[in-house]
This record gives structure tokens, C-alpha cells and sequence, in this order.
């Protein structure tokens, strides 16, 4: 048995050891001080107020420049939006089809649908973004270390440079954007969006909302992930001592 | 070795029988652990061959029925499968009718299978070997029953869908349809 | 001559068949009464363990090539589609990712097993050299996987390591296009990684066969090193080793079941998470743990082919590893001088595996270097040397004795009591 906490051990400080590090941690990244999430830890659950909010913020402000493709209206569903309303939100999009003729036509975008990119390809996105590709948010969250807390840290780590800095051409501080030159204009400022349930719409709110709602897109699986993880984990520590025990049992002739 | 220690152990343990029973126990409650756990994982390795969530979700379509002339029939696509729909003409209604249940093989009244006279909503499927049968075409031949006709192995279906003749059992199916306006429905 | 198998099955159905296919005589020979040393430690586990862990990659493989559209068009958004609707393909896949990592892990403990016990010396060297066949096979098969969800990390992974060929004099440049099947990482790539991936994991299979056919003609090596001379020194594998493997299966499972359910993309990389663009390189590219001390040796010098060349000896000196060591004694038990130097390898191949994660600059090239000297050191210029001058401690008689006497460590001379041969 000693042996084997050593084996888990040392399989563990391996592992720890070859952990990717966040690229370039040295050079000009800053990192992101952590927040308190709903979804984080062992039994974290997603807000899903927040989330709804966020997904206000995400439809009225990023949608603009940010596609969220991997997701389909209907998985809304999921974060309390009832069918008739997810009808609805769908129905505000037109995505291309053809009609029985064969003919090119928009028509109006059913739940089934993907969310509609606001560029038809990554060339158009950054034609229309001074050569800057709006990248895709579905799996952000994900795409970066530290996911959640980059999010919210770059959505409110603008400002002005420090003195002596020169910024490039169309470019805006950040603090926590790795070099510090982020294309995009600061997205979020206060009392932009107005929230139906009161909740104060201050830009660290809204990146809170918003950075739940995109971390439930990244990882919509998250919830039951943990809730089974949870059984399994229990069953299996009652299965291993039941193990445990009977290879004592019989291994006792032996000794 | 295994079996001089197994001695060693009967002569050595106070009550060799209470010892036994327990052991059992514990072997047994092991066992039936790792029955479950095995059966428990097998599940989503079945599951995961069931029609995923977007698949679910593209199982309704919706159909514009105002080209459709009394007489004629055409084919959509409805998870994958074809769905005839049949503008029937007054006579082809009346016929449907007129038969008496007690000679059908799966007996079933014309007014349950159409929600309107008018139109009839199939799924396009032989349910005897999942052929598609003839009969929505002008040029296809409908059978003895004015209906259709499966040529894979000669089953004949009338006006309302119902089997008439040869080896399949059932009716075509009905599928779930709703009239949302009087020339639009929606399938499934 | 021709004639039925010799049977002692009692059902008679099963013994029909047994008596044209003997299979069940086969597994009860092999693996039931198959006697085992009857003093293994935890560490003889992992054998078992990566047996299990390769099924369980195949399994969830097979389900996820279900799913898996190997396209570069596709690729990731299939992947996308897997963890979001596909039934239970979130835990599927996280399995297969998290699956790969923990199959290395087993495996590399495996090896050190070996290596510590001295499991490679007459006469198991084939049974050695089968397993080092057996990685390597593995190391292709996870590469070409981490190709396949077609992020940044996949492409440009790839990229880098197919570009390792074209440090190859004169064909060098022509092995890479014939690779790529083009003249980048592009489509006719991804399918092929795509079909060996599939295909090379049963060529697993059939070389762990091989390993336990040679692994059962020659019996297990133990932690005293010594054979068994009789009965008294061995247990029938079943139940004693079937249970006490699938005790250690549990725990194994516990780490593995922790790592998929709460922490699934702990071992990965953010930007494999970014579809793969083949017009930005990221910042800081690494292979995926299991490969970084390899990493560092490639980068530890300062020559493209020389770094090429040292990482695939890095692994070629393994085979040669059986004539390298010149110790009679197998052990690290009675070896006190190797027992050392093994843990210094050990320490070592971390080090060489944080280097490996780190920009190559500054003090992680030096201990690269470092430890890419210790490591050819230590087979190349230790082993032989050692085996010749260190006084090993005396071996117990017999495995029995070792262990009925009380302490794996006894000398030699100290006989507890006599044990009857059979």
C-alpha cells in the first residue's frame, strides 16, 4: 500500500511537473487574478441567471463581430430559455437556405439552427476589422489558460498605456491582453446593456455575466460531468475497499 | 503451497465455518460491485449510437401544400425517410370509406389515419421490408386498390394507405402532423 | 499426427470444444494456474494496468470513430459536435484524451519497474525489446491522435515532428512531402494519421500477444531478481495476482476517473481548443507531456540533425539496454551502487521532461544538455561499467524463503527455516 501512495505520487508530481505552462509567462502577460465562480470547484453549477444575462450581453454587444458557432439555439434550452422563447431568439437571425426550386433564399433561422457567424469567413472578419480576426467564442473560454478569469480580466483590464508606451495604430491597452495591444475597442462600458430583472448593469457585471455565459458554451457538458463524476468517484472508493479487503482475505492464507 | 496454507488457515481459525461464511460475503459483495459498475458502463457506450441532440432536433419538417392539385401526390423527406402526401380527389376519399373493416388486415377507419379528407400524410415505407412503394408518381402503377403498390414483394396498398394485399402487415404509418394553416403542416 | 486435445474440462459441451479449440485450456494453463512469483509488489501491477488501459482506448476509439469526421474542413467542429450532442460524448472522449496521458503514465512506470528490477536481463531480453517496440508504437499512435482534433497545437505539432525527417541527408525534404502527401500539413495528412491511428493500436495488440507469449515462456521476474526454484516460490496467478490486480485497477481508475470528470483538460494545451490555422504559429509550441523529455533532447543541441539523431537514439539504446548492463545480479534490492544511479535517471527524465515544457533558453538548455549527457551516460557508459565493478549484496536462497523468512533483505546466510523442495 505504501507503495502504491508512491506510485500515485510520483505519477501525480510527474504530471504536475509536465503541466503545459502558460505560453510565454515571463514576456509581457500578466496573470489574471482568480474570481469567485458559480461553476468553479468540485460541485460548481453554472448561475443561471448570470448566464441568461450573459447571453444578453453576448447578443446585443459581441454578436456584432463574434460568431459562436459550435452552439445551436436549441442548446439554450438548457440555461432556462422556454421553447417558445428560443423560437423567438432564433427567428431574430436569417441564414441561408434554398427553396424548393433550388434557389438561394434567408429565411428565418430555426432552433435547430447554428448561431449565425456575423462574418462568412475568417478573410471577411478581418476585412471588416482592420485585419484583426474577431475569433470565434464558442470554446474561448477553453482556447486560453486560465479561461474564465482571462475572460474577465481582459474585459476589464482596459485602460490608458503607461507613459512612454506607444501604442500601434487602431490599437487599445489592456492590461492583461498578452503585449498589451489588444485591436479590439473596449467592448463593455457601464450602463450599456439594460437588464429586464434590475440587476446593475456596471461593466463588471456584465463581464461577469457575460465570461458564465460563455464558459457554459465552451463547456455545456460541465454540470453533468461533475454530478457523475461525483457518483463515480463514490462508488469506485467503495469498490476499491471492497477489493481491498478481499485481496487482504485472501491473500492472508499466504502469509 | 495455495493448498497446505488453505489447511494451515482451517486449523488455525477458531471458527472455520463462521470464517468461510464471511469470506463469501465479502467475495460476493466484491463481485456484485463490479457487476454493477461493469453494467453501469456499458450504457453510455450503447447510448452514444442513439440519434444524438442535433439529429433530435432536425426531426420536424414543414411542408407548403398549395401546389398540390387534387389527385396528385408528392414525396417529402422526413428523417431521412420519404413522406407522401396525397391530395385525395372525392371518389378516393369515398372508396377509402367504403370499406368494410372486418376484410382489412390491420382494420383501421379511413377518419383515423386522414385529419383532413382531403389529405392524406403517409410515411413512404413498405412496412413489410422497408421498400418504398409506387403509386405517388402520375406514371406509377397503384395497385389493385387505387393506392400504391411495393414492388420489392407485391404488397398493395388503397387510397387511405391501408394493406390490401400481399405480405406486409401493416398499414403505412401515419406520421405526427399538424395543420398550422390550411395549406401548411408540420411533420413530426 | 492428428487427434483431439487432451481436455480435462468436465462440462461436456465446453469440452468438446476445448478438445478442437483447446482456448479454455489455453487461458486456465496461461492464466490460472500460470505460476507467478509469489512475491510481487505493487509495482508488477502496471503489466495488467496497460493491458486494460490499451482496451480501454480502443473501446472508446472505436465509438469515437463513429463520430469523427477526419476532414480538415470537419475535424474540429466534429469534435465540437462529439462533446456537445453526441450521447455521452463529452465522457467518451474525455476518456480517449485523458485515456492516452494515463496509458503513458502506466507504461513509463512500467519501464522503471523494469528497469529497477532489472526485469530486461537473461533471459527476458526479447520480452524487453518487444516492449520497447510496444512504445514506440504507442508514441506514433498518440502522436497521429493529437493530429486528429485539428487544433493549433495538432497542426503545428505535426508540422514540427514531420519536419524532424527532413533533417535526413539528400531524401530528407522528399520523405516529409511523401508524409504530408503534399507540400504542407493539409488534408491528405489528417486522413492518413486518421487510418494509421485506427490501424496501429491492434498492431499493439498483436505485439503485446508477442510480449506475453515471451513474457510466459520466461516467466516474471520478482523484486528479488531471483527465479523461482519451486512451487514453494510461486502462487497459481489466479486468484491471488487477478484479484490483487484488480485491486490496484481500482485505484487506477480512481486517479483516471478524478482526471476525466474533474480536471479533463488538465494534461492538454488552450490552444488545441483553437481550430488549427496554418498562417499563425503559436507562441510557444509543446508536445503533450509524454513527450517532453524527449523534447529536451531534441532541443538540447544545437545541430538539427544531431538533435534528431540523439532523440531516436534516446529510445534505439533501450534495445540495446539487455547487453548494456553486465550485472549478473538483476535486483536494485542487492545492487547498492546501481540502486543510485537508477534514481538519478529517474530525476534526471524529470528534469528533462520540465526542460522540455520551457522555452529552450537559458539555464533549461543547460540542464537539458545536462541530462541528455547523464542519460546516454547512464546506458552507455554506467551500466557496462557498473555490472563489472560493484560488489552486489548476497541473494537469498530462495523466493520462499525471502519472504516466509521475514524482510526481502536477508542475507543469504541467515536461514529462518529450512524449506522443503518439491
Amino acid at each position: 500500500m505504501r507503495r502504491l501512495v508512491i506510485a500515485a505520487a510520483a505519477a501525480l508530481s510527474l504530471s504536475a511537473v509536465a503541466a503545459p505552462q502558460p505560453a510565454l509567462a515571463a514576456e509581457a502577460t500578466v496573470a489574471p487574478p482568480a474570481q469567485n465562480w458559480s461553476f468553479g470547484g468540485l460541485f460548481g453549477t453554472f448561475d443561471r441567471a448570470s448566464a441568461q444575462r450573459g447571453f444578453q450581453v453576448y447578443k446585443e454587444v459581441c454578436a456584432a463581430c463574434h460568431g459562436l458557432r459550435h452552439l445551436s439555439y436549441r442548446h439554450l434550452g438548457v440555461l432556462g430559455f422556454s421553447a417558445a422563447e428560443i423560437t423567438a431568439i432564433a427567428a431574430e437571425y436569417k441564414v441561408p437556405d434554398f427553396d424548393d426550386d433550388g434557389q438561394p433564399i434567408e429565411r428565418d433561422a430555426r432552433p435547430s439552427d447554428r448561431f449565425r457567424s456575423p462574418f462568412a469567413n475568417e478573410a471577411a472578419g478581418r476585412a471588416a476589422n482592420n485585419g484583426a480576426y474577431p475569433p470565434d467564442l464558442s470554446v474561448i473560454v477553453k482556447a486560453r489558460a486560465d479561461g474564465a478569469n482571462y475572460l474577465y480580466a481582459l474585459l476589464t483590464g482596459y485602460g490608458n498605456p503607461p507613459a512612454g508606451m506607444q501604442l500601434g495604430e487602431g490599437m487599445h491597452y489592456n492590461e492583461y491582453f498578452p503585449g498589451h495591444q489588444i485591436a479590439m475597442a473596449r467592448p463593455l462600458n457601464d450602463e450599456q446593456v439594460t437588464y429586464a430583472d434590475g440587476t446593475a448593469n456596471t461593466t463588471s457585471q456584465m463581464s461577469r455575466d457575460l465570461t458564465t455565459f460563455l464558459a457554459w458554451a465552451a463547456e455545456p457538458e460541465m454540470e453533468d460531468r461533475k454530478r457523475m463524476g461525483v457518483k463515480v468517484m463514490l462508488f469506485l472508493l467503495i469498490l476499491t475497499g471492497l477489493m481491498y479487503a478481499s485481496k487482504r482475505k485472501l491473500w492472508s492464507d499466504l502469509h | 503451497m495455495a493448498e497446505t496454507s488453505h489447511a494451515s488457515a482451517h486449523q488455525t481459525g477458531h471458527a472455520p465455518h463462521a470464517e468461510g461464511t464471511r469470506r463469501d460475503f465479502l467475495y460476493l459483495m466484491t463481485g456484485a460491485m463490479g457487476a454493477v459498475g461493469t453494467a453501469a458502463v456499458a450504457w453510455p457506450f450503447i447510448h452514444q449510437m442513439n440519434p444524438s441532440k442535433d439529429v433530435l432536433a432536425l426531426s420536424t419538417t414543414e411542408v407548403d401544400l398549395s401546389p398540390i392539385q387534387q389527385g396528385q401526390a408528392i414525396t417529402v423527406m422526413w428523417r431521412g425517410k420519404p413522406v407522401f402526401i396525397r391530395r385525395r380527389t372525392e371518389p378516393e376519399v369515398q372508396q377509402a370509406n367504403a370499406v368494410n373493416l372486418g376484410d382489412l388486415p390491420d382494420p383501421q377507419a379511413d377518419s383515423a389515419r386522414a385529419q383532413r379528407p382531403e389529405w392524406l400524410v403517409v410515411v413512404g415505407v413498405c412496412t413489410h421490408l422497408g421498400c418504398v412503394p409506387l403509386g405517388t408518381k402520375a406514371t406509377d402503377p397503384k395497385g389493385e386498390f387505387g393506392g400504391w403498390f411495393c414492388p420489392c414483394h407485391g404488397s398493395h396498398y388503397d387510397s387511405s394507405g391501408r394493406i390490401r394485399k400481399g405480405p406486409a402487415p401493416k398499414n403505412l404509418e401515419v406520421p405526427t402532423y399538424t395543420f398550422l394553416t390550411d395549406t401548411r403542416i408540420r411533420i413530426g | 499426427m492428428v487427434g483431439l486435445h487432451n481436455s480435462d474440462i468436465k462440462n461436456p459441451t465446453l469440452r468438446w470444444i476445448d478438445q478442437r479449440l483447446p482456448l479454455i485450456s489455453l487461458m486456465q494453463n496461461e492464466y490460472a494456474k500460470f505460476p507467478a512469483p509469489r512475491n510481487f509488489n505493487y509495482w508488477w501491477n502496471f503489466g495488467a494496468l496497460a493491458m486494460v488501459n490499451l482496451m480501454i482506448m480502443i473501446v472508446t476509439g472505436i465509438v469515437l470513430a463513429m463520430h469523427y469526421t477526419p476532414h480538415t474542413a470537419f475535424a474540429f467542429d466534429s469534435v465540437e459536435r462529439i462533446m456537445r450532442d453526441v450521447n455521452y460524448g463529452w465522457l467518451i472522449r474525455y476518456i480517449h484524451a485523458n485515456g492516452a496521458s494515463m496509458f503513458f503514465i502506466v507504461v513509463y512506470i512500467h519501464m522503471f519497474r523494469g528497469l529497477y528490477y532489472g526485469s530486461y536481463k537473461a533471459p527476458r531480453e526479447l520480452l524487453w525489446i518487444l516492449g520497447v517496440v510496444i512504445l514506440l508504437l504507442m508514441m506514433a499512435t498518440a502522436f497521429m491522435g493529437y493530429v486528429l482534433p485539428w487544433g493549433q497545437m495538432s497542426f503545428w505539432g505535426a508540422t514540427v515532428i514531420t519536419n524532424l525527417f527532413s533533417a535526413i541527408p539528400i531524401v530528407g525534404d522528399a520523405i516529409v512531402t511523401w508524409l504530408w502527401g503534399g507540400f504542407s500539413i493539409d488534408n491528405p495528412t489528417l486522413n492518413r494519421f486518421f487510418s494509421l491511428h485506427y490501424l496501429l493500436p491492434f498492431v499493439i495488440v498483436g505485439v503485446v500477444f508477442l510480449h506475453v507469449v515471451a513474457l510466459h515462456i520466461t516467466g516474471s521476474n520478482n523484486p528479488l531478481g531471483i527465479e523461482p526454484k519451486g512451487p514453494q516460490d510461486t502462487v497459481p496467478f489466479h486468484p491471488y495476482y487477478t484479484v490483487k490486480d484488480t485491486f490496484g485497477m481500482c485505484v487506477y481508475l480512481m486517479v483516471f476517473a478524478f482526471l476525466v470528470f474533474f480536471a479533463p483538460n488538465y494534461l492538454g494545451h488552450p490552444d488545441n481548443y483553437i481550430p488549427a490555422n496554418p498562417l499563425v504559429t503559436p507562441a510557444h509550441i509543446v508536445p503533450e507531456w509524454y513527450f517532453l523529455p524527449f523534447y529536451a533532447i531534441l532541443r538540447a543541441v544545437p545541430s538539427k540533425l544531431g538533435g534528431v539523431l540523439l532523440m531516436f537514439a534516446s529510445i534505439f539504446v533501450l534495445f540495446l539496454l539487455p547487453w548494456l548492463d553486465t550485472s549478473k545480479v538483476r535486483s536494485a534490492r542487492f545492487r547498492p551502487v546501481y540502486k543510485w544511479f537508477f534514481w538519478l535517471l529517474v530525476v534526471w527524465c524529470v528534469i528533462l521532461g520540465y526542460c522540455g515544457a520551457k522555452p529552450p533558453e537559458g539555464i533549461y538548455v543547460v540542464l537539458s544538455r545536462l541530462g541528455t549527457i547523464y542519460y546516454f551516460a547512464h546506458f552507455l557508459i554506467i551500466l557496462p561499467v557498473l555490472g563489472k565493478l560493484e560488489r552486489p549484496l548476497p541473494l537469498p536462497e530462495s523466493i520462499a524463503q525471502a519472504v516466509l523468512g521475514g524482510g526481502g533483505r536477508m542475507p543469504a546466510g541467515a536461514v529462518a527455516k529450512p524449506m522443503e523442495k518439491a
